[in-house]
């Protein structure tokens, strides 16, 4: 084991443990036990909203995956990463001011709060609530696997081992800390990510020998590496620019990321998490996948692209700077699966048990079930981790696009189109989901472009032919409930 | 009725101003990230010019793209966002 490595890991494990203690306290206080537990009882500010909102959304893909994809594909791939710097703006901008001013009205604590008071409709609640269990429960368990490859990887512990530290450090502070837990320490985890991602670039460009010497290199190796469409030419514009839609304005329909857009205290807040989350999205974005290509030259002939950034890290950096590197995809992979287990249970347990099971539960009782549901989806996703059954892997291949297909159009309609009704909404989230699952079996990549981008744009014109198809119905229906 | 949502507050108006200028900030960014990529990037690579090293459609693209969202972005929040408040007391006029 290689110490000097593993202590700055260790100590940013700790910070981590002490901010979901001193959450604890506020759960303990607080009035309103769920819009805490759930909700950190919107008093997020714009720094930790911006940095919520950005670990949340960068994951093991955008540490680990994505500099290994973009190391055998060059600078074409940065190109299609640069995409997702409309997520730092766009998502709060759109939602913005309408959404939160809803949810206050509403009173809603998650997404399906809003939906089920915005369509009034069990059938939406009870959709949303499957979807966003059976999605993210599998990218959970996905995230779950690579934190503990990269454990694995780092301190050379067994898999299972290594599971079990992550997945326990992760599962203490979520479960007694809450969303406010796991909104503070997505902030200390974004600076991690932040400072790891300079850390490396710089000494990435060093070791290589300064940027023109290392694009000379690569284009002496091979010229498309340099080029916008990709090592091997396959990185058509159309297929690039479709990821706008996946990475990019998608990413609005992505539950995790909407219910963050609900917990900021004031409209300041706001303004200043949009200006920080583009700098820190942009500079992440742009800083990981760059570091993947430039590693091209100083480490060639690396055949799997997951190892690309741990080896390179631990050959260009003093042990001790590597580990602080490392720590940053730690980092990324554990605020994704906070906010998911987060999540998860806020479905199970506010929109489901207390709606419909036992609506008039005493605080206690709220605050027992939110404890255990928590937990024991913790542990159900460890034991699925352990040995990750195929549905589950299957699953997670569909997770990002899925529910952007799913929830995207109701949303947007919710806020934006008075007209737009419990019909469509239903419509608009079976057909988003049939159609991604159907056309990504049978017809991936159709017309050169993402998945992705046909099931958004059906589901978009189902909600808006059954609303209107149904705006009679509607109406007659409110007539009957007024009399 | 309870959680009736009036739709001629005065913040709505507002708010739908804000996310219509959101739109607008995605579809310039994607014209400049489109347009430097693939306008100067299409060429032969034999023929490519270099600014700091980087290839020049990437160096505009996705450098001086990234920068000049983040000044459009600081510009409209700072002139163009109100601020509003969100709880219920204000704003709505009856």
């Amino acid at each position: 084991m290689n110490w000097s490595v593993i202590t700055p890991l260790v100590i940013f494990l700790l910070i981590i443990f002490a901010v979901g203690f001193w959450s604890h306290k506020f759960v303990l206080k607080s009035h309103s036990f769920l819009e805490e537990y759930f909700l950190g009882e919107r008093q997020m500010g714009g720094f930790i909203l911006a940095m919520t909102m950005v670990a949340t959304y960068g994951s093991a893909s955008s540490f680990i995956g994505g500099p290994g994809v973009a190391y055998t594909k060059g600078l074409g791939w940065v190109l299609l990463a640069m995409a997702q710097l409309a997520t730092g703006y766009f998502t709060l901008m759109v939602l913005g001011k309408k959404f939160a001013i809803m949810a206050r009205k509403y009173k809603a604590i998650t997404l399906i709060d809003f939906l089920k008071e915005r369509y009034q409709s069990k059938t939406v609640v009870l959709l949303s609530a499957a979807s966003i269990v059976i999605f993210l429960f599998s990218s959970m368990t996905a995230q779950w696997i690579g934190g503990a490859r990269l454990v694995e990887s780092l301190t050379g512990l067994p898999y299972t081992a290594a599971l079990l530290i992550f997945a326990f450090s992760v599962l203490i502070f979520v479960i007694i800390g809450g969303f406010r837990a796991v909104a503070l320490t997505d902030a200390v985890q974004g600076v991690v990510m932040f400072a790891g991602t300079l850390i490396l670039l710089i000494a990435t460009i060093k070791a290589g020998g300064g940027i023109p010497k290392i694009i000379s290199d690569l284009a002496a190796e091979n010229p498309k590496l340099i080029s916008p469409f990709g090592a091997d030419g396959t990185l058509t514009p159309s297929y690039v620019s479709s990821y706008w839609i996946l990475v990019g304005i998608g990413v609005i329909g992505l539950p995790q990321i909407t219910v963050r857009a609900m917990s900021y205290k004031n409209s300041k807040a706001m303004h200043s998490a949009i200006i920080i989350g583009t700098i820190v999205v942009g500079f992440i974005m742009l800083g990981m996948h760059l570091i993947g290509v430039f590693a091209r030259p100083v480490m060639p002939g690396i055949e799997i692209g997951d190892t690309v950034m741990p080896l390179l890290s631990m050959k260009v950096l003093p042990p001790f700077a590597a580990g602080i590197v490392l720590a940053a995809p730690m980092a990324a992979i554990m605020s994704t699966v906070d906010a998911l287990l987060i999540l998860v249970s806020s479905a199970i347990v506010k929109d489901v048990y207390i709606n419909y099971i036992k609506p008039n539960a005493s605080n206690a009782h709220v605050k027992k079930i939110s404890f255990s549901v928590t937990a024991v989806i913790g542990i159900i996703v460890i034991l699925l981790s352990l040995s990750p059954p195929n549905l589950i892997i299957w699953l997670n291949l569909f997770s990002f696009g899925g529910l952007e297909s799913v929830f995207i159009w109701p949303v947007i309609f919710g806020l934006y189109w008075a007209k737009g009704n419990k019909y469509g909404a239903v419509a608009s989230m079976v057909i988003g989901m049939i159609s991604y699952i159907i056309l990504d079996r049978f017809y991936p990549n159709a017309f050169g472009m993402h998945t992705v981008v046909l099931p958004i744009i059906i589901s978009m014109l189902v909600f808006v032919a059954v609303s209107l198809f149904t705006q009679r119905r509607i109406s007659l229906e409110n007539t009957y409930q007024r009399f | 009725m309870k959680n009736t949502i009036n739709p001629k507050d005065k913040r709505f108006k507002i708010a739908h101003r804000e996310a219509l200028i959101g739109v607008v900030l995605v579809v310039i960014n994607f014209l400049w990230w489109y347009g430097f990529a693939y306008g100067l990037g299409s060429d032969k690579v034999e023929h490519y010019t270099y600014i700091l090293g980087l290839p020049a459609w990437f160096f505009y693209s996705c450098i001086v793209g990234f920068f000049v969202m983040v000044i459009l972005v600081i510009l409209t929040v700072k002139f163009l966002f109100t601020d509003v408040p969100f709880e219920d007391e204000e704003g709505e006029p009856k």
